[in-house]
């Protein structure tokens, strides 16, 4: 590493650059992007979960004001599927099932929502109007609404040819030894949950514009996307067939994504492919109400799993059965969250010697579930963290002490996990300490006492979490399924005065990017943040990325940036060899400055990229002129941060109503380039994680329909019913990456839930509650105490 | 949103002769309902009459031991209002809790009334109150008012013009919001007046609707835990993904407490 800059470099606190487009309102999104001779798509949508499409009729609408085209799933057929990005292998070593995903639908629907046909007309209202007029015959059939009814005997198919409607149904671990370890236990703890779906709810919906050049034959994609080069991969190749090089995508601010807006979906196909047929660009805009219903979900797993244990509380075996809700169609990520994000997290923070962990995965009538923020992590975490404090009521052992004795201990890393990850650092018991004194654990019953007396039930839990990410080696995920590499790639250009432009393929969706990757340049570099320059999120700038998810824009994509640093200051000191003629080896370079070692003899980097520019004077034999270097990086590991969460919270026992009314968080995110943002990060995670805990919940009922399709029934987390969240880091740094850093943007929203779940078990303790599922609405709790009154009154 | 014709009347008259000249066109105060509506293409209207440039139905003021409100005060005016502060301080509280910001500074006690959502604030305070609601035509007693969910008394073409409280003796709300809209899950609007006490319950049923058990139990003996032990049958209240009737029942009581405790 290099000197830690004070002011704007590593560490610093700064402000980020891009808030003055942002909060006044100056951004510009897809939707503000408008092309000359632009038109509208609206699309169709399917108001079954499960149908037979007998026949479509869109000569009416076809006649409307306005209308350029009317296009089904029969003039698509002949295109690709929209693709899934992961394969996983069942049990028996077949691939999963893979059915055709349509851009429109071809003569079935299976999900509300489900794109049935596209109206693209001069106008918004006039593409909507017409879409009204469009005549379409279902034959309504059964719906698969929930996991247990797609696996009921006799259920609706919701694709040909899948048997029972399974996806897949995999495994990890050694069975064998692992019955061994429960069969030599001195104590089963076992618990059955539901990880309960979310829908995630960027602020700005999704949208798309298509463009096509005839004279050229290039596509333009402007998309809502955390990754505009995977798009270009998977569209250009899979649905539409376009090279490369005819195909650019751009995702320009995206207003957030969580997850959502990684996948490639039918709307960005369709206006690309209806550009091309129509000779004009073609804009999509999602209403929220679309956004409900065609943006890929979250979670919704339903679990069993047992913990064996010993006498003194050591962790003998876990054994977990997991159900996964894939929806109707494999997103592009969805095979893999539950399996690889998921079962590989079960270790956690513990030594538990034998894992396995079975998984079905399971399509059913409803809207695709794929990665949201934390992705198969948060449902992992949950799982186990919820497990332990079972665990601790049910062996008598405090369940603080219960956690100390199973750490995986400080001497241990690097620690192979019996779940195939192996944990570079980290050290569990310093932010554990750190988290319970930042939240006076220890004076909490004094404060449970002054809650009852105004007539409230207080309760306070954690959550010791751990979860990997800066996602991924290569060739390990290739290994495990995925069809794509998980490298990073970053250009750092010096411009002829010394101020720079970074190009990356990783993707800003509000996490702050331009600045913190400004900081890493000006930390290296010595140039100021307001010198350096970010572009991401244009296939036609960024030579290439794989975008940002799995919090791994900075371990991975500041990575490639700092090994393009490195290639700009090997470069850099040739240039400077030659100007004040010292041989290179003496050349020293530190923060903007070449030095001949033990001289004062000095070039700043503006006069060395001058020469590089202007090469008047330069070794224009041996070196080429310019300033401008790429790297590749290709992460050796994932990264593993991890902490912990307290959630204290307040019950009315009246109303039922859960308060969270003090939430700490100590995390361990590796090195910490600026402590602002990631503060930000971490609150807004868990803002979602309290969102999960105690307030969304998507539902659909037995026929499919989705009762929480709009705001006022789903119901997000507002700022009353958040507690100032107190957010403090530990740091040990990353060890296989060269800043040492591991990844903030979804700790809060993986270590949360099950604080905040555990503070609340802990409330109703005196009603003898050993568990409750998210989210612990109001009627719940009141449900709980209701029904404990009388026994209570009775005792 | 389809398209409509939009006429902007500056008197009551002009705007009833437009009503009545089109029964498919529709009033429009704030729009925090009808815009909402319209934009989900649920609604239909052939032309809107913009009620906001019509002055007479402006104004919030005494008549002696009366309160008039005029059918386009906005939620914010009436929770700020000095005079429904001295005069109903309940009703300022209530007005202060309806929506958020931006739906109080659009939002009018006309619209709101007129719409009669059961999960709205008003009604109950209007009920409770014995108000009166003056249309263009007549006079309207809330109890002949209120007819069960989205269902007034008001005849189509018909104009809010203001709503008359008679002044209480004490008076308090309390409700329990749906954590995601936010509108009423169950509340109580409580009154002393002279006509006698009187209980509107809010958000649990099809309507607003009185609670005679526990006006009764007032009368008796003003005080939270005169109402405390009465239960509200569950029957007949809404059930839905944000909870049972039998929870709703159980929060009418609850919240019933809490309106008397809050009224003093
Ligand atoms: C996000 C949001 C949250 C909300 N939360 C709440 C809440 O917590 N509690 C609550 O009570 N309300 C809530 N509302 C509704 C809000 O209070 C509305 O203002 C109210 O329901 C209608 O008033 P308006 O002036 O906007 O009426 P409009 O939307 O203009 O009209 C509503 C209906 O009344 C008719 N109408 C309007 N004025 C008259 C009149 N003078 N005479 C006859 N008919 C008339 C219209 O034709 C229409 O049918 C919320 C609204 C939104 C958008």
């Amino acid at each position: 590493m290099n000197v830690v800059t004070p002011f704007e470099g590593i560490g610093a606190s700064v402000k980020r650059k891009e808030d003055l487009r942002f909060l006044s309102g100056r951004g510009q999104y897809t939707d503000d992007i408008n092309r000359p001779g632009q038109a509208y798509a609206y699309i169709l949508r399917s108001p079954h979960a499960h149908a037979k499409i007998t026949s479509i009729d869109t000569a009416a609408a076809a006649a409307m004001p306005g209308v350029l085209a009317v296009f089904t799933g029969a003039d698509t057929a002949a295109l690709g599927s929209i693709p899934c990005g992961w394969q996983i292998h069942n049990k028996d070593g077949s691939p999963m099932a893979e059915p055709r995903h349509p851009m429109l639908a071809e003569g079935k629907v299976r999900h509300v929502g489900d794109q049935v046909a596209v109206v693209i007309a001069e106008s918004r209202a006039q593409a909507k109007d017409a879409a009204e007029a469009i005549a379409v015959e279902y034959e309504v059939l059964p719906a698969a609404a929930t996991m247990e009814a797609a696996q009921a005997p006799g259920a609706p198919q919701v694709h040909e040819g899948v048997a029972g409607n399974i996806c897949y149904d995999w495994h990890i671990g050694d069975k064998a030894v692992n019955d061994a370890a429960f069969a030599a236990a001195a104590k089963v703890v076992t618990f059955e949950t539901t990880n309960n779906r979310l829908v995630p709810n960027a602020m700005e919906p999704r949208a798309a514009i298509g463009e096509y050049d005839a004279t050229t034959g290039d596509y333009t994609l402007y998309t809502t996307s955390q990754n505009p080069h995977v798009i270009r991969l998977l569209m250009g190749a899979f649905v539409l067939q376009i090279p490369e090089s005819k195909l650019r995508v751009v995702a320009p601010d995206v207003g957030g994504g969580f997850g959502s807006k990684i996948y490639h979906y039918a709307e960005e196909a369709i206006v690309t492919w209806a550009a091309g047929k129509l000779g004009r660009p073609v804009k999509w805009t999602a209403e929220r109400t679309e956004s409900f219903m065609s943006d890929a979900h979250g979670r919704d797993h339903v679990t069993k799993c047992s913990l064996a244990l010993d006498a003194n509380g050591k962790f003998l075996g876990l054994r977990v059965h997991t159900q996964a809700n894939m929806g109707a169609y494999l997103s592009t990520f969805a095979p893999c969250v539950p399996t690889y994000l998921y079962a590989t997290l079960l270790a956690g923070v513990y030594t538990t010697p034998t894992i396995y962990c079975e998984v079905k995965a399971v399509f059913t009538n409803t809207v695709p579930v794929d990665a949201y923020r934390g992705a198969g992590r948060p449902e992992a975490t949950y799982l186990l963290e919820r497990l332990v404090d079972i665990a601790a009521a049910e062996t008598g052992i405090d369940r603080i002490e219960i956690r100390r004795r199973n750490f995986i201990p400080n001497d241990a890393f690097p620690y192979q996990t019996p779940v195939a990850l192996q944990y570079d650092s980290g050290d569990y018991t310093a932010t554990l300490d750190a988290a319970l004194k930042a939240a006076d654990w220890a004076g909490f019953e004094g404060r449970r006492a002054e809650a009852a007396k105004r007539g409230k039930l207080r309760g306070i839990g954690c959550s010791t979490y751990l979860e990997a990410c800066g996602i991924a080696p290569s060739a390990v995920v290739g290994s495990l399924g995925a069809r794509a590499g998980l490298y990073e790639v970053g250009t750092i250009r010096v411009h002829p005065t010394g101020s720079v432009t970074v190009l990356t393929g990783a993707h800003s969706h509000g996490q702050g990017h331009e600045t913190t990757f400004a900081q890493l340049v000006a930390d290296r570099l010595g140039v100021s943040v307001a010198q350096v320059d970010v572009v991401h999120g244009d296939t036609a700038k960024v030579p290439f990325g794989m975008g940002t998810y799995g919090s791994r824009s900075l371990a991975v994509g500041g990575s490639a940036m700092v090994k393009a640093m490195d290639k700009i200051v090997a470069k850099g000191k040739k240039i400077a060899a030659h100007l004040m003629e010292a041989s290179v080896e003496d050349i020293e370079f530190e923060r903007g400055t070449f030095r001949v070692a033990g001289t004062d003899r000095t070039k700043s980097l503006a006069e060395i990229s001058l020469a590089a520019y202007v090469p008047h004077n330069y070794p224009i034999e041996e070196l080429e002129p310019g300033l401008e270097e790429t790297a590749f990086y290709d992460p050796k590991n994932f990264t593993y941060p991890g902490g912990c969460h307290i959630a204290e919270v307040e019950i009315d026992p009246d109303t039922g109503h859960v308060q969270v009314v003090n939430f700490t968080a100590v995390d361990d995110v590796g090195r910490v380039i600026n402590p602002m943002i990631v503060e930000g990060q971490v609150q807004g995670g868990v803002a979602q994680g309290i969102g999960q805990a105690l307030l969304e919940n998507c539902v659909y009922d037995a026929s499919g329909q989705l009762l929480s399709g709009s705001m006022a029934d789903y119901c997000l987390p507002r700022a009353e019913d958040l507690p100032a969240v107190g957010v403090a880091t530990h740091t040990t740094l990353c060890t296989h990456n060269p800043l040492g850093v591991k990844g903030c943007g979804e700790v809060g929203a993986i270590g949360s839930p099950p604080a905040v779940m555990n503070a609340v078990v802990d409330a109703l303790k005196s009603y003898g509650v050993r568990h409750i599922e998210m989210p612990a609405t109001p009627p719940k709790i009141w449900g709980i105490i209701h029904a404990a009154r009388p026994a209570m009154a009775a005792e | 949103m389809y398209d409509f014709a939009y006429h902007k009347p500056t008197s009551i008259a002009d705007a009833v002769k437009l009503l009545s000249a089109d029964p498919d066109a529709r009033p429009i105060s704030g729009g925090q309902t009808l815009l909402p509506a319209l934009k989900h293409r649920l609604n239909k209207p052939s032309a809107l009459i913009d009620l906001s440039g019509i002055a007479e139905l402006r104004g919030i003021r005494r008549e002696g031991d009366k309160l008039v409100i005029g059918a386009l005060a906005k939620h914010e005016e009436v929770a700020n209002s000095a005079e429904v502060k001295a005069a109903i301080p309940a009703l300022a509280t209530l007005a202060g809790t309806i929506g958020d910001t931006q739906v109080r500074n659009r939002g009018t006690i006309g619209g709101s009334v007129s719409n009669n959502d059961p999960a709205a604030d008003y009604p109950a305070a209007v009920l409770a109150l014995d108000a009166t609601i003056v249309t263009d035509k007549r006079r309207i007693a809330a109890d002949d008012f209120f007819q069960g969910m989205f269902t007034t008394a008001l005849e189509p073409g018909e104009l809010l013009v203001a709503v008359e409280f008679p002044i209480p003796e004490k008076a308090g709300y309390a409700k329990m919001r749906n954590p995601a809209s936010r509108y009423v899950m169950a509340g109580a609007f409580v009154a002393k007046t002279k006509s006698g006490v009187r209980v509107a319950i809010n958000g649990a049923g099809p309507g607003v609707f009185r609670q005679a058990e526990m006006e009764k139990a007032l009368a008796a003996s003003w005080s939270p835990d005169a109402v405390a032990g009465i239960k509200q049958d569950p029957e007949g209240l809404n059930g839905d993904i944000h909870g049972s009737a039998e929870y709703r029942a159980h929060l009418v009581t609850v919240m019933a407490k809490r309106a008397v405790a809050a009224a003093g």
